[in-house]
């Protein structure tokens, strides 16, 4: 067999090298941070069993509670929110016909297993106590009558109001139960309220400067009460202190769009370079992994790139990581949630 | 100006000092009356209301249905009506996709038992018997509605009356908010957010006459959100934007006004011998101040207040509606808590 020498040098050429081959936008995209080390994964095949006739949408959200059990906030035709059991199984649905439920964007379980539901769509996020019924809402759900009947109020991004949200996108909370929200797609900030939500502070404006959010698409909190925002527009991981005082930024993993911080003595960062909707096919090549890192930006490993077989990632909206070395992921475009088992080394 | 900006806008010109002196009412409170059943719940609790049985119906915003049809969209589904028994058991539904029931504002019991419900999106009023059988509709949904910034027009379409602002004969309503009634069953209509007038119809529901019109002079109204009728025949409007109830006899003429108990949302009379006035100082649903609730005579002395805004118990999300068949146990349709509160008053 002939082998086109032009080929052969190109197997050989350093991975450094084979950058250069990609698209400017594609060689933009990229993470800044290079030669990390693989972690090695797997992904269970069909983990998640829905009953005949019930059907996954997108897959925006999901969130494990203290007993394994696995809640999934999804589009379909209605935003729905499903239970599963630690071993898949369908358990129930969650706020069927719920007025707060219009477009789905994250759902996170507390420490005291309430499930908190972030929707887009109505402006709000709702808590749910352990049985699923609703113990207390945050935001507000624009009047369909004022909709409809005459021009809605024009949001004021200079004054976004203390208890009104604008296409929120996440919740978070830090030891004592104090809330936060980031808020979101129409207002650039995010909001602190106490354990009774009433407001507490809120920090951020839109634009790129240091402080400044453009698109803060996900939040995680850590155990000190830090709040790390995925200021996803800037590429960035923004993390302020617990009175929202700007501490420190990463910018070396992408695109941030869904962030993780897991519980325990050791906890670690998990960042999303998820690859983006409807964007650009030569970037799948650049995106979609996973970065583990330390809560200080250390980059420990990633794993896992774009694309639609078992494993891999089309469009990762959330990320459960109660457990550092067993995720649970969702993602958009493939309408589906994934249980993933990390090798980290030494394991 | 939108209700809540007005609101805001009182909440900061409210002197404290008149607050200040007013006697604090002792009361208990639970917010798990209501028992759902799996899989059903409340959206915001906009009305609630007892019938003389003591069973409670709850009129609340859920979901909602939009249909593009044509150059036109159409509505339907968006609120429900649950009845309750006194004991918070849940019963059942009535209404279930009914042609008005698209944005729940207000739902009362006239002396017969029969349920009302007020629906702000398809400004009608909707009558059912006490089996839950429907009887009779005031006004006309609009045929269609014009979405949110699609050219011509403020909303509508068919069936809705009058030019904003503007005092108009009929029953054609423009987002009605409340009904009450006589002791002859004549009815009186709160005809806000538009028209900004009371509707007087008999009791079979032919019109009578109507009147007010946008303004802050006596006899007229900046957001008429609440009405309800003493044992005299005596119209009490809640008039939100002007921060006070307006006092009218039964041909609408103007008698007095009551001031100084915040931005009244929601007002009720209780039955009885001695009757008394409630009225909730309701917080707009982007703050968390104000929210109390007065207790008065009916002729404005205040007896006392309760409650404030909140999101616990003993504290009220933007209370839409308020049923006081017992004086002393009333309760509390709160908008942004999505929840029904009974407040139980203790009495010395």
């Amino acid at each position: 067999m002939k082998v086109n020498p032009r080929c052969l040098l190109l197997a050989l050429l350093p991975p450094a090298l084979l950058a250069q081959s990609l698209t400017p936008a594609a060689l933009a995209t990229r993470a800044k941070v290079q030669n990390v080390p693989e972690i090695p994964y797997e992904s269970v095949p069909n983990f998640f069993k829905l009953p005949p006739n019930l059907y996954l949408g997108e897959g925006i959200g999901i969130a494990s509670n203290s007993k394994g059990h696995i809640f999934i906030f999804t589009r379909s035709q209605r935003t729905r929110l499903f239970e599963f059991d630690q071993s898949g199984n369908f358990v129930r649905e969650i706020g069927e016909g719920l007025y707060g439920f219009v477009f789905a964007h994250a759902v996170r379980v507390d420490p005291q297993d309430n499930i908190w539901a972030v929707d887009e769509g109505s402006n709000m996020v709702i808590k749910f106590n352990p049985e699923g019924r609703v113990a207390m809402t945050m935001g507000r759900r624009l009047e369909p009558a004022d909709a409809l009947a005459t021009a809605p109020p024009a949001p004021d991004p200079a004054n976004p109001g203390k208890y009104i949200f604008n296409r929120p996108t996440d919740v978070g909370w830090d030891a004592d139960g104090n809330i936060f929200v980031t808020d979101g797609y129409g207002n650039s900030r995010i909001v602190k309220y106490d354990k009774q939500g009433r407001f507490l502070a809120q920090a951020g404006s839109k634009g790129s400067e240091p402080g400044q959010l453009n698109l803060p698409h996900s939040l995680a909190v850590d155990a000190k009460g830090n709040a790390y925002v995925a200021d996803r527009s800037n590429r960035r991981i923004e993390v302020f202190d617990n009175d929202l005082k700007l501490k420190t930024i990463y910018d070396n993993v992408g695109t941030p769009w869904e962030l993780c911080i897991s519980p325990g003595p050791h906890q670690y960062l998990f960042s999303s370079n998820t690859f983006p909707d409807n964007n650009d096919y030569t970037l799948a090549s650049v995106t979609g992994e996973v970065y583990k890192m330390e809560l200080d930006g250390t980059v420990l490993g990633k794993f896992g790139k774009a694309g639609k077989q078992l494993g891999e990632f089309s469009g990762l909206h959330e990320i459960d990581c109660r457990n550092p070395d067993v995720l649970y992921v969702s993602e958009i475009q493939l309408w589906r949630a994934q249980k993933l088992i990390l090798h980290p080394a030494g394991k | 100006m939108r209700p809540f900006q007005l609101a805001c806008l009182i909440a900061y010109l409210a002197p404290a000092s008149l607050l200040a002196q007013v006697p604090d009412i002792p009361f208990d409170a639970n917010i798990n009356l209501l028992k759902m059943p799996a899989n059903l719940y409340l959206g915001e609790a906009a009305g609630v209301a007892t019938d003389s049985k003591g069973n409670i119906f709850v009129y609340t915003r859920t979901g909602e249905d939009v249909t593009m049809g044509g150059s036109r969209f159409f509505s339907h589904g968006g609120s429900r009506l649950f009845e309750f028994d006194a004991t918070g058991k849940y019963l059942r539904e009535i209404g279930t996709g009914i042609y008005g029931f698209l944005f729940a504002q207000s739902v009362r019991i006239d002396a017969q038992d029969n349920i009302w419900a007020v629906d702000r999106g398809s400004s009608t009023v909707i009558k059912f018997d006490p089996a839950g059988r429907f009887l009779q509709v005031l006004s006309r949904k609009p045929e269609s509605i014009n979405p949110a910034g699609a050219a011509g027009s403020a909303g509508g379409g068919r069936g809705r009356g009058g030019a904003p602002g503007q005092g108009t004969e009929g029953d054609s309503f423009n987002r009605p908010t409340d009904i009450a009634w006589d002791l002859q069953g004549n009815m009186f209509v709160s005809d806000a957010y538009t028209n900004a007038r009371i509707v007087k119809l008999d009791k079979t529901g032919r019109f009578v006459k109507t009147w007010g019109s946008r303004g802050a002079d006596p006899g007229q109204f900046d957001m008429p959100m609440s009405v309800a009728a003493d044992a005299q025949g005596n119209v009490y409007v809640a008039d939100l934007g002007n921060k006070r109830i307006q006092i009218f006899d039964n041909d609408g003429n103007y008698k007095s006004q009551i001031a100084g108990v915040g931005a009244p949302w929601a007002i009720c009379i209780s039955p009885g011998a001695h009757q008394y006035l409630y009225s909730s100082d309701s917080n707009p649903p982007d703050s968390m101040d104000g929210g109390e609730i007065y207790k008065m005579e009916l002729d404005g002395k205040i007896v006392g207040k309760f409650g404030t805004a909140g999101k616990l118990v003993k504290e009220f999300g933007t209370a839409n509606e308020l049923d006081c068949r017992n004086p002393n146990a009333i309760l509390v349709g709160e908008l942004t808590n999505w929840r029904v509160q009974k407040v139980t008053l203790r009495t010395r």
